[in-house]
């Protein structure tokens, strides 16, 4: 249609749907978490004044992440340079990570709230941290999976690839 | 729990009234503009009417009287009426482009006037988004980190300098972030995304900061109002801050379209 240019963005894609991933990630941790099973709290008494600081921090990335990450894919899409394979490596990536870094910083070091407030919130952690593990694992594969056919088609003026 | 004495703000059953006829007169005013601008050869862009209406609405709603006394004696009243004036109403205000409008309408000595005001220094560093976001947030913060809220409760005159003030000031905001007027320059799309991003943050540590440590100090409500009040200004502010990310995205969007093919952005 337009003169555009053809060449595929791997980095970019994957850069895209990370940021998608952290802010799908939040959003479903404040549904689900916060308003639906009402596990964590708004805010708990053990919480220092900096981690309501980091805590305003980190929402409004959240926020803008997402937002940010789709008006990037949209304009990869536009230019013909979306990698879908990689975008959805990042999207998994982005998921983990926010899980992870939410599981051990906001947790634990930070102190912003607990998963569950029981007596042993060990298993909880446990099973926050292992999910978070096993998607940056998917995310990983995918990004494997996603290197290996840019190998076989050769790098370069892909278009789309992918289904 | 509610020990605070119940007042008029105004004497009489008419002085309520004012802010919404005020309202009403300058939505007139603008609908007077359109239909003078299209009756022209100008082209004018429908949604931007609608989205001005859609302000001018939520701002109605906001000075209600049954709306003015809910406010006065209940935080959370209170709470719903600052996100309206200050942040719902001026998102929509902005993307209603009066002053595009006004340059449009007015006889060319006017708008000849208001052209040289947009471009004066003077205007560019009073709508530049850091100068907009300390007085934008800087007077949520002095507001309820300070006696001024006890105070504005006291006098009516405080109260409805109050609500000018985050009229003007989210309105100011907002246009320096997304605004759609013709100006000679505007800061980069970085440095608005950077200040954005500080406003949101500095907006929710607020919130929250209020929920833990039961600010507004010494006022008349009770705790548990004060917490839901925040968590209102919490949840609610994030829906408008999240409106104003994507107007701000889609005109980078519209921007890259225009870098990539040589165009020269069209002002809608």
């Amino acid at each position: 249609m337009h003169q555009d240019t053809e060449k595929a963005n791997p980095k970019q894609s994957m850069y895209a749907a990370a940021l998608i991933g952290v802010g799908v990630m939040a959003a479903v941790d404040e549904i689900i978490f916060h308003q639906v099973l009402a596990w964590h709290h708004f805010y708990d008494r053990s919480t220092p004044k900096i981690g309501l600081l980091t805590d305003g921090i980190l929402h409004s990335a959240e926020l803008i992440a997402i937002v940010a990450g789709f008006f990037m894919l949209l304009d990869l899409r536009r230019s013909h340079s979306i990698v879908k394979p990689r975008a959805w490596a990042g999207f998994f990536l982005g998921l983990g990570g926010f899980q992870l870094f939410d599981g051990l910083i906001d947790h634990k070091v930070l102190r912003l709230h607990q998963i569950r407030y029981v007596d042993n919130t060990l298993p909880y952690d446990i099973a926050w941290n292992l999910a978070a593990l096993i998607l940056l694992f998917l995310g990983l594969l995918l990004l494997n999976r996603a290197k290996n056919l840019e190998r076989k088609e050769g790098t370069g003026h892909l278009g789309t690839s992918g289904r | 729990m509610q020990h605070h004495s119940h007042h008029e703000l105004h004497g009489g059953s008419f002085g309520q009234w004012i802010p919404l006829l005020v309202l009403i007169v300058v939505t007139g005013v603008y609908l007077c503009g359109t239909a003078s601008v299209k009756s022209g050869k100008a082209r004018w862009n429908n949604w931007s009417t609608i989205s001005f209406l859609t302000g001018m609405g939520l701002l109605g709603i906001a000075v209600l009287p049954t709306l003015m006394q809910w406010a006065h004696q209940d935080l959370r009243g209170h709470m719903v009426q600052h996100l309206l004036i200050g942040m719902f109403a001026p998102l929509f205000l902005v993307l209603g482009a009066p002053i595009t409008l006004a340059l449009k309408a007015l006889p060319v000595k006017a708008a000849r006037w208001i052209t040289s005001i947009l471009r004066s220094e003077f205007f560019y560093s009073i709508s530049h988004p850091i100068t907009a976001f300390v007085l934008n947030i800087g007077g949520m913060y002095l507001l309820y980190l300070t006696p001024l809220y006890i105070e504005s409760l006291g006098k009516p005159y405080l109260h409805y300098l109050m609500h000018v003030h985050f009229l003007l000031a989210g309105y100011l905001f907002t246009w320096s972030m997304i605004g759609p007027d013709p100006v000679p320059k505007h800061p980069s799309f970085l440095l608005r995304v950077s200040v954005l991003f500080i406003s949101i943050a500095a907006h929710a540590f607020l919130s929250k900061f209020m929920y833990a440590y039961i600010y507004p100090l010494n006022s008349p409500h009770s705790a548990e109002q004060i917490r839901e009040a925040t968590k209102l200004m919490y949840y609610w502010g994030d829906l408008s801050e999240l409106l104003l990310i994507i107007a701000l995205f889609t005109i980078w969007y519209r921007q890259r379209k225009c870098s990539r093919y040589n165009l020269t952005p069209t002002v809608s």
